[in-house]
């Protein structure tokens, strides 16, 4: 570095001291994964030494108590979302239960027909398990959303024919934390004898899911997106009401009656179970307090920078989640700049592929937008100190890179970024 | 993905950040990328009449941390360097100055793309002059 360069002030870093309280770095990407609570952590931790029995050792006490440890698991999680135990599948996460709804839906209803109804801002596991459908001959809808985020149900009402098997809509979001009406889709399906499968993973435990009163046949549930461990989850199986059955994809000794071989992950089972308990005493109180805490981040950004756009309905979404756009900064860059703050970015620049977040662009934001989006999880453990310091330094640092951005000078010059006709562009 | 050192240093101090008044006959600007893409970088030299040698480079990028720190560094570079020196620098030299993973190739690519574009403004400019100050006499 030569000796005449001068730094603006507003320009350069400067080094960040934790204020009273706040313990760096932090974590909010609570969408990507929940630290596991720690009466989840205890409750789990005798289940790898003194019962490390397999449940499904039917003639001694090893195999016993293991057993139990599941079953009560099982309670737990029929509890929290109205269902009963026989209806609970547990699986290895959230990915495998939207395999196991889907393929095993396709395959046992092949004969009622070949269509499956989806939208464009599900999660990988739910599209990808589509279009590998695609390929063996089954016709898949994927629904656009509207602009807040939802699926628009006269799309859907249209999309149903004869041949649909399977509506697959998610509960919430997990860029956007946008709430699908599960209960009104619920019913439609019901009303045309249509299965209704839906990925819950970022909305059990955080918002009330009950299967009855929502019309849910089936339901993907993660135990590591609810504070519980990771590498485990369950799938809901309507049993009645109508009977709904699924074709096995992993084939062997025959456990969860058939459904899903394997032994039993029974220290996560157990973990899962104590995860989903603790949601039903605390979810409600604890949603008003993240929501809280969500509305001050945003309050406190959004009062302070201009030109910064929040992605997604407000009215309906998880109470821990929020994701902005802060216009003419991209932002892998913000991230850097936050470097002690774990979130997430929209931007395409870590992805191989360029592309920016494709839910974000399902909402209709701009490319340029979507490169500037920063996800927020906000989760249990997260402090209204640390919403502050986040939101400080998320100011702070959007202001030192507009001052280096062409696309902001430009704006303040009064040139129409949308009118300019971009050169050398490199992709 | 972490980043490199010297990415780092260009990212949180970053060298020539400013813009030059872009309709003076000595300052040529190039302007490359599309915000669509996620990367728009603006490149300017002053270049002295008489040697061609540039003595002034600003930049300002909207970009990832990598697309920040190969322009910052393209500024530093050109620096000093004469209009015909200035268009030796290749991408590769950026890349392997700041070890840039093969993700972010694409960004020094733009930088380069940025030199080249604020010299050819430059020229253009100068072709458009001459023949007015020969006129002159």
């Amino acid at each position: 570095m030569s000796t005449d360069v001068k730094i603006p002030q507003q320009l350069s870093v400067t080094q960040h001291a934790a204020p009273q309280g706040v313990k760096l770095p932090i974590y909010m990407d609570n969408h990507a994964t929940t630290p596991m609570d720690p009466r989840v952590l205890e409750e789990m931790l005798p289940y790898f030494m003194e019962k490390f029995g397999n449940a499904a050792s039917r003639n001694h006490s090893f195999g016993w108590a293991g057993e139990e440890g599941v079953e009560t698991a099982r309670e737990r999680i029929a509890k929290l979302i109205g269902a009963t135990t026989k209806e609970i599948i547990f699986t290895s996460g959230a990915t495998e239960s939207d395999n196991l709804a889907i393929k095993g839906v396709a395959e046992m209803y092949r004969e009622k027909g070949n269509h499956i109804i989806t939208a464009v801002t599900e999660h990988k596991a739910v599209l990808d398990t589509c279009k590998r459908l695609e390929k063996y001959g089954y016709r898949v809808t994927y629904l656009p959303v509207q602009k807040d985020g939802l699926v628009n149900l006269e799309d859907l009402k249209r999309a149903m024919d004869d041949k649909t098997i399977l509506v697959t809509i998610m509960a919430a979001n997990n860029e956007i934390g946008v709430v699908q009406p599960l209960a009104e889709i619920g019913k439609m399906c019901r009303e045309r004898g249509i299965i209704f499968h839906t990925d819950a993973t970022q909305a059990v435990g955080k918002i009330p899911i009950d299967v009855n009163k929502q019309f849910i046949d089936l339901m993907s549930i993660s135990g590591h997106k609810m504070y519980g461990p990771k590498g485990v989850g369950a799938l809901y199986v309507r049993r009645k009401n109508p009977r709904v059955q699924i074709s096995a994809i992993i084939d062997g000794g025959g456990h969860e009656r058939g459904m899903r071989s394997g032994t039993l992950n029974v220290a996560g089972i157990v973990g899962l179970g104590k995860a989903c308990a603790i949601a039903s005493e605390e979810m409600s109180r604890e949603a008003v307090q993240l929501a809280s805490l969500r509305d001050r981040l945003r309050d406190r950004i959004m009062s302070r920078l201009d030109e910064t756009y929040i992605n997604g309905t407000m009215e309906h979404r998880l109470p821990g989640n929020l994701n902005i756009s802060f216009a003419y900064v991209e932002g892998e860059s913000l991230l850097m700049g936050i470097n002690d703050i774990a979130v997430s970015s929209g931007s395409a620049c870590t992805s191989a592929t360029l592309e920016p977040s494709y839910v974000l662009k399902a909402l209709g934001t701009g490319d340029d937008l979507a490169h500037s989006s920063i996800r927020f999880g906000i989760g249990r453990f997260n402090t209204a100190a640390e919403v502050d310091y986040v939101a400080d330094r998320v100011i702070e640092t959007v202001e030192r890179l507009r001052e280096l951005s062409p696309l902001y000078e430009m704006a303040k010059e009064g040139i129409n970024l949308a009118d300019v006709k971009w050169a050398g562009d490199a992709h | 993905m972490s980043y490199s050192d010297k990415v780092i240093d260009h990212y949180n101090n970053p060298r020539n950040v400013g813009s030059m008044d872009k309709s003076s006959a000595d300052v040529g600007t190039g302007l490359v990328g599309a915000p669509e893409c996620g990367d728009v970088m603006k490149l300017q030299i002053k270049v002295n009449r008489e040697t061609n040698v540039i003595e002034e480079a600003k930049f300002k990028t909207f970009g990832c941390g990598s697309a920040i720190a190969s322009s910052s560094l393209a500024t530093e570079w050109v620096k000093g360097k004469t209009v015909d020196e200035a268009l030796t620098i290749k991408n590769m030299d950026i890349v392997k100055e700041l070890s840039l993973p093969p993700v972010k190739i694409h960004c020094s690519v733009l930088a380069e793309d940025a030199i080249r574009a604020a010299i050819g403004d430059w020229k253009k400019k100068q072709e458009a002059t001459k023949p007015v100050a020969v006129e002159a006499r």
